[in-house]
Order: structure tokens, then C-alpha cells, then sequence
């Protein structure tokens, strides 16, 4: 056993069992990040701020509701929404920062796209990331299945069609998934398991994967440059703190982190109290009916965008679309031929690449709400075929990009 | 040494038992998934077919899905094509038109247009003839026939009759 | 300088976005309906000026009202109750204690004089089988039918409860309450489910409550919605503009124009305020303490970066 001394304080004692001076070191006051940074890195303090935020509201939630096709929606709409006190409080907290959260990973990726930050030796960073969206894709669709509105069950109905994989007709597959041959009590509860249990322990296990990613790696800053950690760090230890590359994570760089996010939850409350109707759709208000189809039926805003690339073409093809659309981000750092971790502005063709995926991504995530009719019908299969072109010029483009 | 490789393999075959194990497990797990004995036996549905009127759409339930039943005049039958007939199921004089309500697309319940008798589902535009055929995409195929035997002036859904075999081996539904 | 470029960016994609998605993708997915401020300009002016008391004896008397319709207030009792109502006409036919407070003036001229035109459910009705509408036409009692007419409504003006006294819940039983039920409320077509002592009168009430719905549902093709969440699920603008014609989004629908004033179309709103967004007022009093409080939060946040920074530039 080791040696224990008697503790002088009670920091002390932790620390001869724990470690705590080490670990604090660890994760905070000699975790060195970058200075040259600018507030999109705050992202994902505000996607952990979020989670927490999801996590306690949906506590509360989960106190009242109750997974039963019969009582479900009662329970949210009356029980949570006129009863419990300050219910309503939690349920829009709750669906606002579902569809935030969504915003603000896309920001986190794009700034990721822009910075090259998924570059050689930061791939894990990238592929953690993109496992934690599917993730929270996940944990966002089992999450609308519960309150059992039209919207749930219809959008339930859809997606698990979808497993049908098309001319394959593998029906059993979708009635295993729902437990049933429609969505139904059993479909709802494994939805509810899924959504309280299962996905929200990935995606805790999955931040810690992120999280860690970033170690070895560091975190990547504004201009691409090359910084020698060591070296840096030790002359922001010897006192050179304005001449040093690097600050501390604790307090220096959490400092910017809370002061974004207090900006953040400035327009997050605004939302909350002022603004929720674009995160509960009003449709979602009528009660499940499985023999009435809404007249529209489309996904949350941010599923929009892989669900327009499903929809101009038949069957079979747009799923293959599709599928290749939930996919191929993942692939990215390899995709990505040129070895330049730099901003977008100073690689080449691929500045163009960026702002033309994003733009293509809006355009696709518009026309995938709209009716699937005239004009709107034309631009959403050009989209889509853009989207495809894009990802197949990507590897060729980057290939010729100039060493920088 | 050789103990050290004697060592490795008694690991290898631990972990090909904890294997096993993992997949015999699975095993339970897939079908604890599975659709419960009580929501497969609630999949049968009898239809008296006596009730219906003609050219007015009925709605039934079958597995929780909606059936269309659609009585047809004989101006309808008179009026179809060669294509169209074989869809038809007959339950002593009168014909009808049995299928699942579901467009094919992706599962919205098209509507009946009375005066057009066509079907029409509002989620995409795809349209179906009387018979069910498609009529304008993106319905992939004809809307689907449900199992069925007919027993006397009874349908029963959910259970495979010789009508719905031969119907099946024509291709006309899945 | 170049933070706040980024910032510019970002929050011109993301609202260029919302835009899209929102308010551009809803104006295509829905059909836009403007308010005609509840003044029913399809319908014939008022010419003449009424007069409650002959009026009184035409309501009671030749107009025949009291066949069919109860009036409380004048101790006239309902010659059926609710479910045998439902039985016979497809609908329990009003208490006519505040319809004159309820519904428009012009409004409740015409329906008397011609029902189902005013209620906008011709179409509903096959004539060439003999149907009509349950509410009969006043044909006159001899007189100049639109003096007749004038004095039956200034009768019912003269008997209902003020505006002011007019409740959410008043409005809405008499409006919308004998099709539609708020089961967040208790409402069913038939009155308010209270507590019950004994099973049995639950089951009772239960039990009539269902043959109302049947009748209903026969009259009216289907059984007309709860509307316990439509301020969520439709919203005010919707409820509105579909009380003053329904045609207007649901093409052939059987429900009839409600034919409310503007000022009980507000208290038919506020009812169903009251059962989906109960806690409305508290949303907007905490809100703005929320508000105020993460504003101070931020600030703090922001000195405490900018004192902490201050060794790093």
C-alpha cells in the first residue's frame, strides 16, 4: 500500500487518495490551448452547457411522463404543461435546446470544415464528433416520438419505413424495429428506453472519446500555425504570459468559453420564453392518429437537409442517396487529399468547396420542408445532385491544392 | 517462450468463449424485440362483406393499418382493362377492391376522389386508378393487397387464401 | 474587429435559414386567410329598428323559437334534453338566454329568416332527398318580416348578460361547446363532467355523453375534433378566421360559420388559451425576470474575461 501521511488540510488528504493537484492540472490550469482563437472554439463549452441543460430539464420531464400510447400526450400537454408547477418551464427548455443544440453543431462542424481542424493527427477528433452527431440524431428522434402527437407518429411511420431499404421489402426488419406492425405501445416504450437510457449514455461515453481526442492533438487555432506546446507553455509558466502562443484552459480560456455562453443564453432564454413555436411544431399539438395523415410530413429542421436528398429520387436510389448523405461527413479527414490545416480563405478550390456546401446544405434543408412540387421539386434534386458532385470533386480538388 | 504462447492461446480461447457467450446473448436481446405472441395474434381481421355499399370507400383496420374496401358498380368493372382486372376480388356476385391504405411511397393514406375514382395521397402527389395501379409516381408500385381468404361472404385478412396466392404469383402485390 | 465579421456571418446563414425553414416554408405549406373582422359583409344590412317587447311575443310566440330552444333566463326550459336533442335534430339546438350577446347582431337576422344559407352549410344539404336543415326558416307572422325579425333579436339583445359580463367559458359553451368538447376543461357537448359520488352516475353521464357523440357524429359526418390543444395545434389567427367561415380552410366541411361577434370570437380565443396554454401569463412574468438576470450574467461574464485577458494580450 502506499504511504499516507497525516493530511494538513482536507486538499491535502484528497490529494494523497486522489490526486487532485495532479488532475487539476491535468484537465485545467496546464491543459494549454491556443490564444490565437476566436469565439466559434466556444462552441462546445455551449454544446456541454446545452447537454447539461437537456439533461436537467429532461429529469423533470421524466418524472411526469408516462410512455403509454394512451397516456402520453396527456401527460405532456396536461399534466406537465398546466400541472406541474414550472412544467412548462422544463418542456420548453427542453425542446428549444433540442433543436439548438442542433444549430450549434452545425456551427461546431463547419467551423471544424473551415479550420481544417480534422486534419493529420486530429482525425479522431473529427470521426468522435461525427459519432456524437448521429448520436444526437438519434437521441433527437427518439425524443419526438414521446410527446405522441400527428407529428411523432407520422414521422415514426416514415423513418422506420425507411428501413424497409426499399425494393429489399424488408418488412420484418421494420416490424421488429417497431415491435409491432405499426408504430404502437411497444414501439413508443423501446423509443422511451432509448431516448432516457441508452443514447444519452453513448453520447456521455461518446463526449469522453471527444474530449480525450482532442489531448494528443491539442486544439487547433485560427491560422493553422504550427505551435510548439512545450516550448510555449513553459514560457507562459516563466511569466511571458502576453508573449506566450498558449493560454491556460482554466481560467484563461474558460474566461472567453462563459463569457460566449452568457452571451448565448442570452438569446437562448429569448427563445425559450419569446420564440419556441419553430421548435414545437404545431402539428405535433393533435393527438397520434394512426388512420389520419398530416397533410404535410416533414422532420425537425435539422434532419431536413439528408431528408431532401431522399426525396427527389425514386425509391431505391434516394435511399442510397441518403444513405450516402448520413455517411460520408465521417470520411472526411480522408477525403480531404491535401495536407494543409489551414483556414478555407487561403487553400485554393476548396474555399469554394466550403462556401458552396454550405450554401448547398441551406438550399437542400429549405426545399426539404417546402412541397415537393414545381420550382421548389427542381432545386431540391439540383441540390442533391450538387450535394453528391461536391463530395465526389472533393478528393480531386484537394489532391492538386498547393502545399502552403 | 513457450509457456508465453501456451499463456497467449488460453486467452485467445477465453475471449472466444466470452464470445460466444456475447453472441448467445444477442440472441435474447433480438427477440425480446420481436412483436409480442398478443400483437401477432390480433393480426387476423374478419370482413363481412354484405355491409358495403357501392363506390363508397370504407376504411377497416387490419394490424393497426388502414384497409381499404371499396365496393365497385358494374359501370366500373365495365370500364376497366385488362391490366386492372386481375386486382379485382370477388366475394360471391359482387366485386370489390381490398387493399392497404398505405401509398406505397412512404406509408401516407391516400383519399378517394369520388368523382375522379382515383386515389390521391396528399403527402407527395402520387395517384392510383381505381384498382389501385399507379397512376402518377413516386409511388413505386400498385398499392398493396393484403393476405386474405374468403370464407363464404367473410373475408379474413391476415390469413393466405388460394386467391391471394395466385395473386401474389402474378406479381400484383408484394 | 474580425470576431465580429465571423459573428455577422454566422448569424446572417443561420437566419437566412430560419427564415426558410419558418415563416417562408409555412407561407407555401399554408394557406393564408385574412381576417374580415367578424363584419359578415355577405349578409344583408339591418333596416329596421327593433322593439324588445313585440319582439318578446314573436320569440314565444309565432316565431316559434321555444319549440326547439330553451331560454333560461325567461324560465322557458328545453322541451328535450341534450341527448334525446341530439337524437332528433343531429344537435342540441342553443340556449337562447345570450345569444344575443354571443352572436352578431346581422348575423342572428339573417339565420332567422334563412338558416342554413347564414350557417353556410348549404352544400351539406341533398334536397332532392327531401333534406333540411333542423333549424326552420322564420317565414313571417303576417307583418313586415324584417321589423318582425329586428324586434325577435332585440328581444334576445334585451335578455342576455352585458359584454362585459359575457365569461370565456360563456362564450365558448354557446359557440362552439354543443359540437366540439375541451376535455382539459371537463367540457363535453352535453355540459361540464363534474365529480361523481357513485360509479354508476359517472358511468351514467359517460354513457349519455357517447349517444350525444353519435348523433352528433351522424349529423355532422364525423365527429367534430377536442379542442383542448387548437391554440397550439392551429393558433389564434386559424381559430379566427376559421369561426368566421370554415369554408375557408376546410373546403365542404359540415361545421357551420359560428357567426360570432368580434368581441366573443376574443373570449372563444381566451377559452382555449385557458385549456392549451394555461400558463401563459406566468411564461411571460418569469420571462422577463430570466431575461434581465442572464443579461446581468453575461455582463459578469464579460468583465471577468476581459479581467482575466488582460495579462494574456
Amino acid at each position: 500500500m502506499a504511504h499516507f501521511t497525516k493530511a494538513t488540510s482536507i486538499k491535502d488528504w484528497l490529494d494523497q487518495r486522489l490526486a487532485i493537484v495532479k488532475v487539476e492540472k491535468v484537465l485545467a490550469s496546464e491543459y494549454w490551448i491556443p490564444k490565437n482563437i476566436n469565439f466559434l472554439w466556444a462552441m462546445g463549452m455551449i454544446l456541454v452547457i446545452t447537454f447539461v441543460m437537456l439533461v436537467i430539464s429532461g429529469i423533470f420531464l421524466l418524472m411526469y411522463y408516462q410512455p403509454n400510447v394512451d397516456l402520453a400526450f396527456d401527460s405532456v400537454n396536461y399534466t406537465i404543461m398546466r400541472e406541474v408547477g414550472y412544467g412548462w418551464l422544463w418542456r420548453h427548455v427542453h425542446g428549444v435546446a433540442a433543436s439548438v443544440v442542433f444549430l450549434i453543431i452545425y456551427i461546431h462542424m463547419f467551423t471544424g470544415i473551415y479550420y481544417g481542424s480534422y486534419k493529420k493527427g486530429r482525425e479522431m477528433i473529427w470521426i468522435s464528433g461525427m459519432l456524437l452527431f448521429i448520436a444526437f440524431s438519434t437521441e433527437a428522434f427518439s425524443g419526438y416520438m414521446l410527446p405522441w402527437g400527428q407529428m411523432s407518429y407520422w414521422a415514426g411511420m416514415v423513418i422506420t419505413n425507411l428501413f424497409a431499404g426499399g425494393s429489399l421489402h424488408a418488412d420484418g426488419l421494420v416490424e421488429w424495429i417497431r415491435g409491432d406492425y405499426v408504430p404502437a405501445q411497444a414501439f413508443l416504450t423501446r423509443f422511451f428506453m432509448l431516448h432516457v437510457l441508452l443514447v444519452p449514455l453513448a453520447i456521455i461515453g461518446l463526449i469522453g472519446l471527444h474530449f480525450g481526442a482532442l489531448r494528443i492533438p491539442h486544439v487547433n487555432n485560427q491560422d493553422g500555425e504550427e505551435i510548439d506546446f512545450d516550448e510555449e507553455s513553459k514560457k507562459y509558466l516563466a511569466g511571458d504570459k502576453a508573449g506566450s502562443k498558449v493560454i491556460r484552459f482554466a481560467n484563461d480560456f474558460m474566461a472567453k468559453d462563459m463569457m460566449v455562453v452568457g452571451f448565448y443564453l442570452v438569446f437562448f432564454f429569448y427563445l425559450v420564453f419569446y420564440h419556441y413555436g419553430f421548435a414545437m411544431d404545431p402539428v405535433n399539438f393533435d393527438p397520434a392518429d394512426g388512420l389520419k395523415t398530416p397533410a404535410h410530413i416533414y422532420p425537425e429542421w435539422y434532419f431536413l437537409w439528408s431528408y431532401e436528398i431522399l426525396r427527389p429520387f425514386s425509391t431505391d436510389v434516394g435511399l442510397m442517396a441518403f444513405a450516402f448523405a448520413q455517411g460520408i461527413f465521417v470520411f472526411l479527414p480522408f477525403l480531404d487529399r491535401s495536407p494543409n490545416a489551414i483556414p478555407a480563405s487561403r487553400r485554393g478550390l476548396f474555399k469554394y468547396w466550403f462556401w458552396a456546401m454550405l450554401i448547398d446544405m441551406i438550399a437542400l434543408t429549405s426545399m426539404g420542408k417546402l412541397p415537393p412540387e414545381g420550382a421548389f421539386s427542381t432545386i431540391g434534386l439540383v441540390a442533391a445532385l450538387v450535394f453528391i458532385g461536391l463530395w465526389i470533386a472533393l478528393p480531386i480538388i484537394t489532391y492538386f491544392e498547393k502545399k502552403a | 517462450m513457450k509457456d508465453n504462447s501456451r499463456r497467449g492461446f488460453m486467452g485467445k480461447a477465453f475471449g472466444g468463449v466470452a464470445a460466444v457467450g456475447a453472441v448467445a446473448s444477442l440472441f435474447a436481446m433480438k427477440k425480446s424485440w420481436d412483436p409480442l405472441p398478443s400483437v401477432k395474434a390480433a393480426g387476423f381481421t374478419t370482413l363481412d362483406m354484405s355491409g358495403y355499399k357501392e363506390n363508397e370507400l370504407v376504411t377497416e383496420k387490419w394490424r393497426g393499418k388502414p384497409i381499404f374496401v371499396l365496393k365497385y358498380t358494374s359501370e366500373m368493372i365495365a370500364a376497366m382493362d385488362e391490366s386492372q382486372k386481375p386486382r379485382i376480388i370477388s366475394v360471391g356476385e359482387a366485386s370489390y377492391l381490398v387493399t392497404l391504405g398505405l401509398c406505397t411511397h412512404l406509408g401516407c393514406i391516400p383519399s378517394y376522389e369520388k368523382d375522379n375514382k382515383s386515389f390521391l395521397c396528399a403527402c407527395h402527389g402520387g395517384t392510383y386508378d381505381i384498382v389501385g395501379n399507379v397512376t402518377k409516381s413516386p409511388p413505386p408500385r400498385a398499392l398493396d393487397i393484403p393476405p386474405f381468404t374468403i370464407k363464404g361472404n367473410t373475408l379474413v385478412l391476415g390469413e393466405v387464401g388460394p386467391e391471394y396466392l395466385e395473386m401474389k404469383k402474378n406479381g400484383l402485390t408484394l | 474587429m474580425k470576431e465580429l465579421l465571423i459573428l455577422v456571418v454566422v448569424t446572417v446563414f443561420t437566419l437566412v435559414t430560419y427564415y426558410l425553414v419558418e415563416p417562408f416554408a409555412h407561407k407555401n405549406l399554408h394557406k393564408h386567410v385574412e381576417s374580415e373582422a367578424f363584419v359578415y359583409a355577405d349578409l344583408p344590412a339591418i333596416t329596421k329598428l327593433g322593439d324588445a317587447v313585440r319582439g318578446k311575443d314573436l320569440v314565444m310566440g309565432a316565431g316559434a323559437c321555444t319549440g326547439c330552444h330553451s331560454i333560461n333566463v325567461a324560465g322557458v326550459a328545453a322541451p328535450m334534453d341534450a341527448v334525446s336533442s341530439a337524437a332528433a335534430y343531429g344537435v342540441n339546438p342553443p340556449d337562447l338566454s345570450n345569444a344575443g350577446v354571443v352572436y352578431d347582431e346581422k348575423f342572428l337576422n339573417a339565420l332567422i329568416i334563412n338558416p342554413a344559407h347564414t350557417l353556410m352549410v348549404e352544400h351539406t344539404l341533398d334536397e332532392s332527398q327531401g333534406e333540411m336543415h333542423p333549424m326552420i326558416p322564420f317565414y313571417g307572422a303576417g307583418g313586415d318580416i324584417d321589423q318582425e325579425v329586428a324586434d325577435m333579436v332585440t328581444y334576445l339583445q334585451s335578455i342576455a348578460v352585458s359584454q362585459e359580463e359575457l365569461t370565456p367559458p360563456m362564450a365558448f359553451e354557446n359557440a362552439c361547446g354543443r359540437c366540439h368538447g375541451v376535455k382539459y376543461e371537463q367540457w363535453t357537448q352535453i355540459g361540464t363532467k363534474g365529480s361523481f359520488k357513485h360509479k354508476r352516475d359517472e358511468l351514467a353521464f359517460d354513457i349519455d355523453v357517447l349517444d350525444y357523440k353519435d348523433s352528433l357524429k351522424a349529423y355532422m359526418g364525423k365527429l367534430p375534433p377536442d379542442l383542448s390543444m387548437y391554440i397550439r395545434s392551429r393558433g389564434e389567427h386559424y381559430i379566427s378566421t376559421l369561426m368566421e367561415n370554415p369554408q375557408n380552410y376546410l373546403e365542404g366541411t359540415s361545421m357551420p360559420r359560428v357567426g360570432v361577434s368580434a368581441d366573443t370570437a376574443e373570449k372563444v380565443i381566451e377559452y382555449l388559451e385557458d385549456a392549451g396554454d394555461t400558463k401563459r401569463h406566468e411564461r411571460e412574468e418569469t420571462g422577463k425576470y430570466v431575461m434581465i438576470y442572464i443579461i446581468i450574467f453575461a455582463i459578469f461574464g464579460l468583465l471577468w474575461k476581459k479581467q482575466v485577458w488582460r495579462d494574456l494580450h
